[in-house]
């Protein structure tokens, strides 16, 4: 039980009743489509990227609660970011999740909460669809699946 | 109203805890919680005789079939066939030449749409399927009918989970070549009426394949009362090894159909001009078979015929109904699939909870469900939602683990709020 209270904190529980900016964009400048093939996991992030800075980001789909307060809480944290930022907040985020890196350099504030995830190798994708799906998004490509 | 019949079961009939003991891999623990396996409608768990099976084919037996003079090869090979004959017991099968091993009941489905269905489907024909079949029993439908220019067609279901008849009897038409539907459903536990069906199809002169997967752990198969043409199903799912699935055909059908793969074992003579292709049920088992698989098969079938499927049935449909009461009372759980017929397969969800959420929650537990679209998206997207937790019982489950997956919705509640 502790367990799951490490895994489902009350920030994640937070975002995934109530996650910002999940909603249509009117005149987006890039879109792509996330999807995990494993669960049915399906997000769509919108962005509005001017002189490479994401001026506007929202989202639409549906997830569990790891996938959506993961998506709402990167919404969050890269409004105002540069394209460069973000990437490498995935980074520092992807390295965090996977256990690559013990120690690394980006700040990665509240995205912190997902560190429990870490033990559920099979849960790392529900966290990183959406930062995969704005990956694609700034690269240009138009969908991504986490296979 | 009839007087309710008292229908206590004799305790000594059916001694779950002494079929517990014959599974090992039952008698262990899972995040520090006594193992509660759900699972069963993806894998059931293996009897010790399974086992023992498999590994004294290796240990004393191994040898490839059909082709030695030694003594090892003679024993594999009667061995293997004995196999065969196990299998055909079971499902009620008149000639033992009627089975054909496959890997799987996807490649049974996949064996039947490009060996009978193929050179038979002309451009404008259709094939017939339920929208609560399995990908299984779509995707190889769909290469086929673009290959052709056939048309894919499929029967309504209701909001319980049953098949609209009425509409089944339309859709059956002159174009119609072949009938897919799953006799039990993996998603839903719904019971199709295959046997009506069947009738209604063979009534147009319309073949028709059964997908029996999940009907195989948990009813009496006899393909001759079904009078189906073919019906496929896989070992793992009824206490078996995995790789291994058999097909049923009718041995007339088996007769007129083209080979599946070419290779060794399906050939009675090759030169570089022709090949002279083996018979029935050969023909289409080329290559070195899953042969511990085939052995390891037949004694989960024995061992599940010593317990008496009707025992069997009759413990599981027990547990279902407990269940499906217990999960019921639990707040914010809503069935999917209410069939007035059902195995033991109960899909659910929670209000406001990610199926994916109740599952990793309900491991922490100790207690293993599947959570996801269970590879039948098109039956998820019928009822709106993109997946289901869905809980399938076995032989070997006990009102207890019922009780043990309640307290752990109970606590999926505490952790969402």
């Amino acid at each position: 039980m502790s367990d799951m209270r490490e895994l489902y904190q009350e920030v994640i529980l937070d975002h995934n009743k109530k996650p910002r900016n999940c909603y249509v964009m009117d005149c987006p400048t890039r879109t792509a489509d996330g999807h995990n093939p494993l669960c049915g996991d399906i997000v769509k992030v919108y962005l509005r990227i001017e002189d490479g800075i994401i001026e506007e980001i929202s989202f639409q789909g549906h997830g569990c609660a790891i996938c959506t307060a993961s998506t709402s809480m990167m919404t969050e944290l890269v409004k105002g970011k540069s394209v460069t930022e973000a990437r490498e907040i995935f980074e520092g985020f992807h390295e965090m999740l996977t256990g690559v890196a013990e120690e690394q350099g980006i700040e990665l504030g509240k995205l912190q909460v997902f560190e429990g995830v870490r033990e559920y190798p099979v849960r790392v994708k529900c966290a990183t669809l959406a930062w995969h799906t704005l990956n694609a998004a700034m690269d240009g490509d138009e969908s991504v699946t986490t296979e | 109203m009839t007087t309710p019949i008292a229908t206590a079961t004799s305790p000594s009939a059916f001694d779950v805890e002494a079929v517990r003991a014959d599974f090992p891999a039952l008698n262990q623990e899972s995040h520090g919680h006594p193992l509660v396996y759900l699972d069963n409608a993806a894998t059931t768990q293996k009897p010790q005789v399974v086992i023992d099976t498999v590994s004294k084919f290796y240990e004393r037996d191994c040898s490839n079939v059909h082709r030695g003079v030694h003594l090892l090869s003679q024993r594999a090979t009667v061995a293997f066939e004995q196999a065969r004959t196990t299998i055909k017991t079971h499902i009620g099968a008149a000639d033992s030449r009627e089975i054909v091993f496959t890997r799987s009941t996807t490649e049974g489905i996949n064996l039947v749409a490009a060996s009978f269905v193929r050179p038979r489907l002309e451009a404008g024909d259709e094939v017939l399927i339920s929208h609560m079949e399995h990908h299984s029993n779509i995707v190889p439908w769909q290469l086929l009918c673009e290959e052709r220019g056939a048309t894919l067609k499929v029967i309504p279901i209701d909001d319980d989970g049953e098949i609209v008849l009425e509409e089944y009897e339309r859709l059956l038409t002159d174009r119609t070549k072949i009938v897919g539907i799953v006799h039990v459903s993996n998603a839903l536990g719904t019971i199709n009426p295959v046997r009506q069906m069947i009738e209604l199809a063979h009534a147009r002169g319309v073949p028709v394949l059964v997908d029996g997967a999940q009907s195989m752990p948990h009813l009496s198969v006899d393909v001759r009362k079904l009078d189906c043409d073919f019906f496929v199903c896989s070992a793992h799912k009824v206490y078996g090894p995995t790789g291994i699935g058999a097909l049923y055909a009718k041995r007339e059908h088996l007769l007129e159909m083209v080979p599946y793969q070419g290779g060794g074992d399906m050939i009675l003579s090759v030169t570089f001009e022709g090949t002279t292709f083996n018979d029935p049920p050969h023909r289409f088992e080329a290559g070195t078979p899953n042969i511990e698989g085939a052995i390891g098969f037949a004694a989960a079938l024995k061992y599940l015929d010593a317990h008496g499927l009707d025992t069997v049935a009759a413990h599981e449909s027990q547990l279902l109904a407990e269940a499906t009461e217990a999960v019921l009372a639990v707040p914010g759980v809503r069935l999917v699939g209410s069939a007035r017929l059902k195995a033991a397969v109960l899909s659910f969800v929670m209000e406001g909870i990610h199926p994916h959420d109740i599952g990793t929650i309900l491991d922490s537990e100790g207690i293993a469900v599947r959570a996801g679209h269970h590879c039948a998206q098109p039956v998820m997207a019928r009822y709106g939602l993109s997946a289901t937790v869905r809980a399938s019982f076995a032989m070997y489950n006990t009102a207890s683990e019922i009780d043990a997956l309640v307290a752990g919705l109970k606590k999926v509640r505490e952790v969402f709020g």
